[in-house]
């Protein structure tokens, strides 16, 4: 059942993400990532992780998508892109992704603890533990991120203005 | 459930995450939306916080999971100051088209 599970949840995450690649408009780009992102949460469901899931739900389906939306239709650019790259170009792309993949693929299968399951502790993706880890270890990373963050909202309002003065 | 998880090899999950970071990378070589380049971006990124989860799922330590926590954060901050640079870009040369960004091109 749980691989049956993995499976699906695995097809639709990688043919949204290429539908992300290859879609005409970038709506429909926008809308497949935000089906291979509810994909990817269920991924993190199936791992355990119930609080990155909720997380990831709330910050990439609502906060991303709904940006990444509000810009495309802001811009209006609902139409079908012009002119693509040259063929050669094209033709590159695809081979050099496709030699990453190849490389990293072929670098797994000399890894020795990869047949072994994944084996998630009962309560590990928690918001206790996850609470606990956070404001222990990592609490000077944590304080840090919320400078980031600030610094973010600044220079977006910075950019965004229409006039500095 | 709990049980149940433990039918997944570990490389099914490796294999999954190397896939879609390719598929981020074929995108952003070969688009030339500026916006959809983003958006490979955050596959890329996605990618690489399902292995972390996995890989704290395999080896039991909640380290990873945080770890993934600050990756989000990072990429909305991204996708925050990212977004208002294409919207000023766009506001100047009407396009987001990445060929026509050549003002810095020597």
């Amino acid at each position: 059942m749980v691989q049956y599970t993995f499976y699906f949840l695995s097809l639709i995450a990688i043919i949204s993400a290429f539908l992300v690649v290859f879609s005409k408009s970038p709506v429909h780009s926008v809308l497949y990532l935000v089906t291979c992102f509810f994909a990817i949460a269920g991924h993190f469901l199936l791992l355990n992780a119930q609080f990155l899931a909720v997380v990831h739900i709330i910050v990439y389906g609502g906060a991303i998508m709904v940006l990444f939306l509000f810009v495309v239709m802001m811009l209006n650019l609902n139409k079908e892109s012009d002119n693509q790259k040259s063929s050669y170009i094209k033709l590159a792309a695809i081979v050099a992704s496709g030699i990453l993949l190849l490389t990293i693929v072929a670098s797994i299968k000399s890894f020795e603890i990869g047949d072994q399951m994944v084996n998630p502790l009962k309560g590990q993706g928690s918001v206790q533990s996850i609470g606990k880890e956070l404001f222990s270890t990592f609490l000077l990373p944590f304080e840090i991120s919320s400078i980031l963050l600030f610094a973010a909202i600044v220079g977006t309002v910075m950019l965004a203005k229409k006039e500095l003065d | 459930m709990l049980d149940s998880i433990q039918q997944i090899p570990l490389n099914y999950y490796i294999l999954l995450s190397t896939v879609l970071f390719s598929i981020g990378v074929l995108g952003v070589l070969l688009r030339r939306n500026a916006i959809i380049i983003f958006m490979c971006i955050e596959l890329m990124l996605n990618a690489v916080n399902l292995l972390l989860v996995a890989f704290s799922a395999y080896s039991q330590n909640s380290a990873g999971q945080t770890f993934v926590f600050f990756v989000m954060i990072i990429a909305a901050a991204e996708v925050a100051v990212g977004l208002a640079i294409l919207v000023m870009v766009y506001r100047n040369v009407h396009s987001v088209d990445i060929e026509k960004l050549q003002n810095l091109k020597w």
